[in-house]
């Protein structure tokens, strides 16, 4: 009998046409050896320390741990990781898995930017062939870093298909998949997706939970009380949990974009409102109508404006190991100016949904006690989106 | 034997597709028949989904178009079915995703398929590794559950065929559904390799669009499955479709029978 694999309890799985299955499985056999080869692992670590600026900074926050009058604040800060977010520890890791496949290729889908521009860059150190899929809706939108894929030396794809935005361009990238995997790999910027990716993509990004663990008892003797991190498909808080997870009194919060709230149709707030699907790959928590068509969603965030989550979360969420909150635009936005002003760091409006959850939560804990929140990007692609936001004319 | 299986008693078969819907669900009630009328001996319905990743930009459009609403609820598409039965007793098969089967729930899917006369389901994200949730319903209602095989499958592709029933759709070129001109020489050999494994008869499909190309595929297959060929004359056509497509079919169906 048919066996599944890659499952978070329920969720998870390997939900692709039959064109993936042995690619993916192969995928899986090559990635679990690479992870118990030291020579891999070397690799990895060289490359995340000298390339990517690793270990990436925990920092304590002590302006805003003292403004909000509550618990200490620690910002672990893979916004200062090369590239400006921590996308790049994934996209090592799977360009390296590639290059141990024998891939000459690289493709990946993208937002509104960040993981093209990362898998631009390390194809471009590998010197290996990247195309881009990406939504036209976006690449409208996010020209500056079309611009940027491009000076890496990718070729950009507009996706003209569905409603041309990210989950449109992980269709396309799915289906370029399939057509071209014999010297192709596909390079999944989420933990989402068919086996073996949310595994893969938890792995490469739980390098963040690693440091953040080591830095914190190193810094206070303590494990922190609670870690927060904003939840778009998942990678960043994924990782930022990881290493966490048996630690069972550390609270593990995940802060997802309610865009303009969540009891509108405006909102990409998959855990809270979305229901047990299929799609992409996996199953998970989705937003979807009755009949299970995948509802258009909608943050100021195109980082986390996905109508799905990785199952790891949805299996942490039903086994209430996490719990998921959302952060609506303007809170996102007003956390976005308070941290600029209080701290000096302008952090990416993705990484400003866990600031704005942690202005709330830190007043109602106690002095004493720690909150470690990974600001997952910087924030200088959002400035222009945030001056318009507040009516300023940046004269574009 | 099933029904479906059936269906391709003699060889030379044809199975056509429209999807539900496009441009309106009368039409698709005409379409059907209409293609049975020309000559297919199995009539694949597709029920649309918001994303589907394994269709080509002809039939992703007729999704669009169906999906025109956001909302097609499955009782809109399974009354289609019943009037469909009463006017042609041509093998039904729907192809989805299986998302729409989970919300729908799949004991109740099953059962209505069933009820309705629906004779198999082919779900193209429903690989050999997770079918194990749906083919207890399967089983119970009596749907065959028709299985995908790829020019990639390799040795997926005995255990694959031991547990097919209605018939296997060979995949003829990796990628989505679609036009295309040249078809590879490993099919003749995958078909063989399938039977070795499964007395269900074999239908190839994916990019089929011309008379001469399913009678060539026919030489070594059971049955030739042509999608975006059908649906491209819906869109061109629209509610006028049902007399293009008749003749289509009966010019491949003609061309099949010729050898």
């Amino acid at each position: 009998m048919s066996k599944s694999n890659g499952r978070f309890a329920e969720y998870g799985g390997q939900y692709v046409p039959e064109t993936l299955m042995n690619e993916l499985n192969r995928m899986a056999k090559v990635y679990e050896e690479a992870k118990n080869d030291p020579e891999f692992q070397e690799e990895l670590h060289s490359l995340l320390n000298k390339y990517a600026n690793r270990p990436s900074l925990l920092y304590h926050a002590q302006r805003m741990s003292d403004d909000l009058g509550g618990a200490q604040i620690y910002f672990k800060r893979e916004d200062l990781n090369h590239t400006g977010a921590h996308k790049i520890n994934n996209v090592i890791g799977q360009a390296l898995l590639a290059k141990r496949m024998g891939k000459k290729r690289l493709i990946a889908e993208t937002g509104a930017g960040q993981h093209g521009v990362a898998t631009a860059t390390i194809a471009a150190l590998f010197g290996m062939e990247c195309e881009i899929y990406m939504g036209k809706e976006d690449t409208d939108r996010q020209k500056l870093n079309v611009y940027r894929m491009e000076l890496l030396g990718a070729k950009v794809h507009p996706v003209t298909s569905g409603s041309m935005v990210l989950k449109d361009a992980i269709n396309a990238a799915l289906q370029e998949f399939a057509k071209r995997s014999d010297d192709t790999f596909y390079v999944m910027g989420s933990a989402t997706g068919p086996h073996p990716y949310p595994t893969i993509v938890r792995d490469f990004q739980s390098v963040i939970s690693k440091e953040s663990r080591e830095q914190i008892l190193e810094d206070t003797g303590k494990l922190p009380d609670a870690v927060i991190a904003c939840v778009g498909g998942g990678s960043n808080a994924i990782g930022s949990f990881a290493n966490y997870i048996n630690d069972k009194d550390v609270k593990l919060i995940g802060v997802e974009a309610a865009g303009k709230g969540v009891d509108t149709d405006l909102t990409a707030a998959t855990i809270e409102k979305g229901r047990l699907g299929v799609f992409h790959g996996m199953k998970s928590l989705f937003l979807q109508n009755d009949t299970g068509q995948i509802k258009p969603v909608y943050s100021i965030s195109a980082g986390l404006d996905y109508p799905g989550v990785g199952p790891e979360h949805a299996e942490l969420a039903a086994k209430h190991r996490a719990s998921y909150v959302g952060i609506t635009d303007d809170e996102a936005v007003d956390a976005f100016e308070y941290i600029a002003k209080e701290e000096g760091i302008i952090a990416a409006i993705e990484s400003c949904h866990a600031v704005a959850y942690v202005q709330k939560l830190a007043p109602k804990m106690a002095k004493d006690q720690i909150i470690v929140c990974t600001l997952s990007g910087r924030g200088d692609k959002d400035v222009a989106s945030i001056a318009k936001y507040r009516g300023v004319d940046l004269n574009e | 034997m099933s029904k479906l299986s059936d269906a391709f008693t003699g060889r030379h078969k044809l199975v056509g597709f429209v999807t539900a819907n496009d441009p309106d669900m009368a039409t698709t009630v005409n379409n059907v028949v209409a293609l049975a009328e020309g000559g297919a001996d199995v009539v694949e319905i597709g029920v649309p989904f918001s994303d589907p990743i394994a269709d080509g930009p002809v039939i992703q459009r007729a999704d669009l178009r169906a999906l025109r609403d956001f909302d097609l609820p499955m009782k809109a598409i399974f009354d289609a079915v019943a009037e469909i039965r009463t006017k042609t007793a041509v093998p039904l098969v729907f192809l989805t995703y299986l998302n729409i089967v989970l919300q729908y729930g799949y004991d109740e899917f099953c059962r209505d398929c069933k009820k309705y006369g629906v004779d198999g389901l082919i779900i193209p994200d429903l690989p050999y590794e997770e079918k194990g949730e749906l083919t207890p319903y399967t089983t119970k209602y009596e749907i065959d559950l028709v299985p995908l095989i790829t020019l990639n499958s390799g040795d997926r592709i005995k255990p694959i065929a031991k547990d097919a029933s209605g018939f296997v759709y060979l995949v003829s070129s990796l990628g989505v559904t679609g036009e295309r001109d040249h078809f590879s020489d490993q099919l003749s050999s995958i078909v063989k390799q399938i039977k070795a494994d499964t007395t269900v008869p074999v239908a190839i499909g994916f990019g089929v669009h011309e008379p001469e190309q399913a009678r060539q595929l026919a030489e070594f297959a059971d049955g030739v499955i042509i999608g975006s060929a059908f649906v491209k004359i819906v869109e061109k056509y629209k509610t006028d479709a049902p007399k293009y497509l008749k003749q289509f079919a009966n010019e491949v169906k003609s061309a099949m029978l010729t050898d």
